[in-house]
């Protein structure tokens, strides 16, 4: 879709260079603990870098701040991508990331609200985001707070039903401040998402339970930012970002590949991996 | 019990209720028309309605949510996963209880409910004798740190209580004394355990009834007390003797002072469609006299 350019080159550059630290920390936590899930973590990582060093209107220091915007990782397998962010974003220190998964450490195998600071919602189950997300913005009206609420939800779980329930009732409320991101890297753990349990139309899908809808190419940082800026403006639904995205983005051989869904790189790949990564900032 | 929601509502801004067509089952409209800005009807939805009300409950509400007890079975891995594992303050009613549906058949009835609720870590579990009891909890519940599952009945029940009962989350209530044997009931089972006490007394039989309304946090220190100065036990539910009550009641005094336990409860097997409430339960096992039987085995076991 066509954007005004609103964003500095400036800003635009940070932000690709914070999403690349954020992949190279991803693979680090996850060849370090030899488990957790690359390729969704890798397709997401300029989408997380949008909202958490530009977009959200977060403190670290006010974790509990009512104003805040909230964030909900749905696809909370996608967790190795959201730690780091919120380190380098200042809420727990980023020596913390390599305690990730070890008996007594705060950063769980997928996202805990009540261990981890900065995490909004307890995900890991998949489907539950929107619905979630829907009440924290009746909640935000009944208390006149004028936050938005953000979820970011895989294509896998857009074949849950629950999902849907959410979807169904956001759009009956008509809640505007509901912003959901479809990281749409289209595989999911078995294979294709194509394959497995189709989602096209996608689009349509979302129109016809009353949502406003963008499409971007999810790794084209201008495109994210403009459309997250446009979707605040949307003042009448909710709004949903279909953002197309590659699995494992960033690193060559994990890229369009099921097998990555959630597998850990042995030591040579993790090497040619962060090499990659580098090499392309 | 929605009255007093409603009432309490009025108080209390950070109330919100949420319902899933059922309103006008469940009565939930009467808060409806008093704040309908607080107040959400979100369809045949029980998955996302818990779902929404985790989302309420992070943004600062104390949302009830309000469907059959038999339907948040629906909404399980919500429960387990946004409300018991998230910790979130939410609040769920469970109306339908037991066999109260009776006219619709085991598709409508709950006997499976306080079990699967029992087993979630973090969520306390209430069975209310009357509705005096379930309106005195509502403000409890309210100011309850944490996530709650209340199941409410159908149908109206016989009044055990006057206005000046004491309730406590987590405390039980000698609602008779009496030096043979302990009854152990709650939800309408009370009543008839009460009817079954009075029963044994012309027989000379000391019967007391204890009514355990919470069953989660469980109040073990009395039910082991209970033990101690009667010497057996009879637990009295309008659910599964597997996993509910009675389960509870077991696991306490195994660990602590095993004493002769009966349990008077359905037992492993689906009801059916009755004309009457009261037909029905005396057909699946919980009938006043049931009640007594099972006095009589568990006083026979104390003897010998």
């Amino acid at each position: 879709m066509v954007f005004k350019k609103a964003h500095s080159v400036k800003l635009i550059k940070e932000l690709e260079q914070i999403a690349r630290q954020l992949r190279i920390d991803a693979l680090g936590m996850i060849h370090c603990r030899e488990q957790g899930h690359p390729g969704g973590a890798l397709s997401c990582a300029d989408i997380i870098s949008a909202l958490y060093f530009h977009h959200l209107r977060i403190d670290p220091d006010r974790p509990e701040w009512e104003a805040r915007d909230r964030f909900i990782l749905s696809k909370g397998h996608a967790c190795a991508i959201l730690y780091p962010a919120l380190a380098r974003r200042g809420y727990f220190p980023i020596e913390e990331l390599k305690t990730w998964g070890h008996i007594g450490s705060r950063l769980q195998g997928h996202p805990d609200r009540l261990k981890t600071p900065g995490v909004e919602m307890t995900t890991g189950c998949l489907g539950h985001g929107i619905s979630i997300g829907a009440g924290l913005c009746l909640a935000g009206r009944v208390k006149g707070l004028d936050y938005h609420t953000y979820v970011l939800v895989g294509d896998g779980e857009c074949q849950a039903g629950i999902l849907w329930e959410g979807v169904m009732l956001a759009g009956k409320y008509r809640l505007s401040k509901l912003i959901t991101i479809m990281d749409y890297n289209k595989i999911q753990l078995d294979g294709r998402v194509e394959d497995i349990m189709p989602l096209e139309p996608v689009k349509k899908k979302w129109e016809s339970f009353n949502w406003a809808t963008l499409e971007i190419n999810g790794h084209n940082m201008e495109e994210i930012l403009d459309s997250l800026d446009m979707a605040c403006r949307i003042r009448d639904r909710p709004t949903i970002i279909v953002a197309h995205t590659i699995k494992g983005k960033g690193v060559s051989f994990m890229e369009g590949k099921a097998e990555w869904h959630a597998k850990a790189p042995n030591d040579d790949e993790f090497k040619q991996a962060i090499e990659e990564l580098r090499k392309n900032g | 019990m929605i009255e007093a929601l409603a009432e309490y509502g009025a108080t209390n801004s950070r109330i919100v209720v949420l319902t899933a067509d059922v309103s006008s089952s469940i009565l939930t409209t009467y808060f409806a028309q008093k704040f309908p800005d607080r107040f959400f009807n979100v369809g045949i939805a029980e998955a996302g309605m818990v779902d929404t009300a985790v989302g309420l409950a992070l943004g600062g509400m104390i949302p009830f949510v309000n469907t059959f007890a038999g339907l948040f079975l629906r909404a399980t891995e919500q429960i387990r996963t946004c409300v018991a594992y998230a910790r979130t303050n939410v609040k769920l009613i469970g109306g339908y209880g037991g066999l109260s549906d009776f006219k619709d058949g085991p598709t409508h009835h709950s006997i499976m409910d306080i079990a699967v609720m029992r087993a979630m870590p973090n969520i306390a579990v209430l069975v209310p004798a009357d509705s005096i009891e379930a309106k005195k909890l509502v403000p409890l519940m309210a100011q309850y740190q944490g996530p709650l599952y209340m199941r409410i009945s159908r149908s109206e029940m016989p009044i055990v209580f006057d206005d000046n009962h004491k309730v406590e989350i987590g405390k039980g209530v000698v609602v008779r004394n009496g030096r043979d044997i302990t009854v152990i009931a709650n939800g309408y089972m009370v009543s008839r355990s009460l009817e079954a006490a009075s029963l044994l007394s012309s027989r000379g039989i000391d019967v007391r009834v204890l009514n355990i309304h919470t069953v989660k946090p469980l109040d073990i220190s009395l039910i082991r007390k209970c033990a101690k100065e009667t010497g057996a036990i009879v637990t009295v539910e309008e659910h599964s003797t597997i996993g509910g009550l009675g389960s509870a009641v077991a696991e306490a005094l195994v660990r602590g002072y095993p004493v002769p336990v009966e349990m008077v409860g359905i037992a492993d097997t689906f009801a059916e469609t009755a004309l009457d409430y009261d037909s029905l339960l005396d057909r699946y096992g919980m009938s006043v006299e049931d009640i007594v039987r099972a006095v009589q085995r568990a006083l026979d076991r104390k003897k010998t």
